[in-house]
């Protein structure tokens, strides 16, 4: 559960100030499905950024699963990002001179698990996401709906609680895109809480819960009811 | 992380680099290398000079006369002083300082030698026969010097292997007569070996009695004296007791100068491990720059790779965990340039022994130690700054940059 209250971000752009997050207060529920929409610097990436425990913002209060995030240090902050949260970005983000199963084992790895024990987890994601065949392959040697399945399958390795996506598939193709989304929705109905920002409102359109950000604040929050229709169908 | 995953994990990003990675290994190596074969060089030539003196054994001692007392530098080795030690000194020193068990009073000069047409010009060694025994010569044929009395001269000669070949070939030198300057000596004994020291070729000498050597020379002092100490004799006691009664034989003064080879090579080592030390140290100076290019490199890797570092943090992994990644990348390349420097460096070593046999170069233990400890010693230290940089990164930031 994420609980979000009056938190505001601002940049320095020279001498001017630019309030990416102007008291933005969200709570999101275990297992929501979230479009976040808007122009360009309405704030949706620092949203996803702050919500993601990679940026700190300036006040407020987040709480994460109960944990007031504000209080913790970087190393509590980077065990928490380890165990609860998974990121998926727009350029996918693989270490190019690891093959597609090591970048999924990658934070098993840095959580000390032994190989053997990673082979099998990742084995069993590789399945799940449809690149058994393409596990040895470097990025270089992948589409880009396979790299993006790759982070995918990196994202939810630890078994987080919660799925931030950049654009995920701001970088593919129609059909590779569509594949991607029906992936990510597969995973929330597993019960995992998916976030997803996106310019793409045909894919914010398949949410749960639609919200619109306009200069640093929340603009609009609607909850798509089962009677409108357009959430992706079960 | 695991080790096992952290070194292969590194190993990767090296290989990435492969150019980067071989430069920075050549850099280390020739640094490890470098103290490697300079130290074998040091000890080599310590050895070889401490070889030289080793002859002398601990239990003998060496009378100069003459005496430096107040610059402390060597003793004189021309054997010229304001009073000259005497064969009668000498006797007498035979006879009163029971702590001696044999002596061998040396007269030293050049001298043509010569047999029938043939002549050479030779080291002239005036001694005794105990001589042999004190600088551990063999005589390979023959027989040494007889056991003559102090001043009594005869006309026999002992003459080094080299001499031998250069007057008489392959024939029979026993018993033949050579002449050195307006005498005539018969060869009753021929030495085996080289007998190389400080650039004297013993092998090209000839050895004739003491008082002989005098007459040839026409000198009345000695050269120097050595002396061996009997057994459960103290090298000091014995030193201090051929002082005193030097002193007294010459009413009062103390003009001697008389060393232990122990003391000697005590200083000559001290000199030379100084010498092994000193280039030991130059040769690191060069890991000090290996490891500032560490540092460069590293640098340069922490820019390159600021979104993988943005990954990192992203998926969990804390800023000592992004630390340790760098300074391992760093402390791998530093070990396999050590390891390839001190391979290099002992194969050459082991060539400069096969080309010298005579040097015993050898790289000392410490040196084995020292050098890659200080290369990844250095390594670790100068890649310390970029592996911060790279730990305190924002993950967000990190992750923008391409």
């Amino acid at each position: 559960m994420i609980d979000v209250s009056g938190v505001n971000k601002s940049f320095y752009l020279g001498d001017s100030c630019v309030h990416a997050l102007d008291s933005v207060s969200l709570h999101i529920e275990q297992g929501d499905y979230l479009s976040v929409m808007g122009p360009s610097g309405s704030g949706k990436s620092t949203l996803l950024n702050m919500l993601g425990l990679l940026d700190r913002p300036d006040a407020g209060s987040y709480l994460l699963n109960g944990v007031d995030t504000m209080s913790l240090d970087e190393n509590e902050r980077a065990r928490l990002r380890r165990e609860q949260i998974g990121f998926v970005f727009q350029s996918y983000h693989l270490i190019p001179r690891l093959t597609a199963r090591e970048n999924i084992e990658l934070p098993l790895m840095l959580a000390g698990v032994t190989a053997k024990q990673r082979h099998g987890e990742v084995g069993v994601i590789l399945e799940q996401l449809g690149i058994a065949e393409r596990g040895h392959h470097l990025p270089n040697q992948l589409s880009g709906g396979e790299r993006q399945r790759v982070a995918i399958g990196r994202s939810i390795v630890m078994k987080p609680s919660i799925l931030l996506a950049d654009e995920p598939t701001g970088n593919l193709d129609t059909r590779a895109g569509r594949e991607v989304t029906d992936i990510l929705e597969n995973l929330n109905r597993g019960g995992i809480t998916l976030l997803l920002v996106t310019h793409d409102n045909a894919m914010g359109d398949r949410a749960k819960r639609h919200i619109r950000m306009v200069d640093g604040a929340i603009a609009s929050d609607h909850v798509v009811q089962p009677a409108d229709g357009n959430h992706a169908p079960d | 992380m695991r080790l096992i995953d952290l070194v292969r994990y590194t190993f990767l990003a090296l290989r990435r680099q492969r150019f980067r990675s071989l430069m920075l290994l050549i850099a280390v190596g020739l640094g490890v290398g470098a103290v490697v074969v300079l130290t074998a060089l040091g000890e080599g030539a310590r050895g070889y000079v401490m070889g030289e003196f080793a002859f002398l054994g601990k239990d003998t001692v060496v009378m100069f006369p003459g005496r430096k007392e107040t610059t402390g530098g060597m003793p004189p080795i021309t054997g010229t002083a304001a009073r000259a030690i005497t064969l009668e000194e000498v006797a007498v020193l035979q006879r009163t300082v029971p702590g001696v068990t044999s002596l061998a009073p040396i007269v030293i000069g050049n001298g043509p030698v010569s047999y029938k047409s043939r002549e050479r010009e030779s080291i002239v060694l005036g001694t005794t026969a105990a001589f042999f025994d004190i600088r551990q010569l063999q005589v390979g044929q023959g027989s040494t010097l007889p056991d003559l009395v102090l001043n009594e001269g005869r006309q026999v000669a002992v003459i080094g292997h080299k001499l031998k070949t250069e007057l008489f070939d392959n024939r029979r030198a026993i018993g033949q007569w050579v002449r050195l300057r307006d005498y005539r000596f018969r060869v009753i004994g021929v030495l085996t070996g080289t007998g190389d020291s400080f650039g004297t070729d013993l092998s090209e000498a000839i050895f004739v009695p003491v008082a002989s050597a005098q007459s040839v020379f026409n000198i009345h002092g000695l050269f120097r004296v050595m002396m061996k100490i009997r057994d459960n004799y103290q090298v000091e006691e014995v030193k201090s007791q051929i002082a005193k009664r030097m002193q007294e034989l010459h009413e009062g003064e103390q003009d001697v100068t008389i060393i232990s080879p122990d003391a000697m090579l005590s200083t000559f080592d001290d000199i030379l491990q100084a010498l092994t030390l000193g280039v030991a140290g130059i040769a690191a100076i060069s890991l000090v720059v290996a490891g500032i290019l560490v540092m460069n490199v590293t640098l340069m890797s922490v820019k390159q790779r600021t979104a993988e570092i943005g990954l990192l943090k992203a998926v969990g992994a804390p800023a000592a965990q992004v630390r340790t990644l760098f300074l391992t990348e760093a402390a791998l390349i530093a070990s396999a340039g050590a390891l390839l420097g001190m391979l290099v460096g002992l194969l050459l070593v082991a060539a400069g022994r096969k080309l010298y046999p005579a040097v015993p170069f050898t790289t000392p233990a410490w040196a084995l130690w020292a050098a890659p400890g200080l290369a990844i010693g250095t390594a670790l230290l100068f890649a310390w700054l970029p592996a911060q940089q790279a730990a305190s990164l924002e993950p967000v930031d990190a992750l923008g940059k391409k």
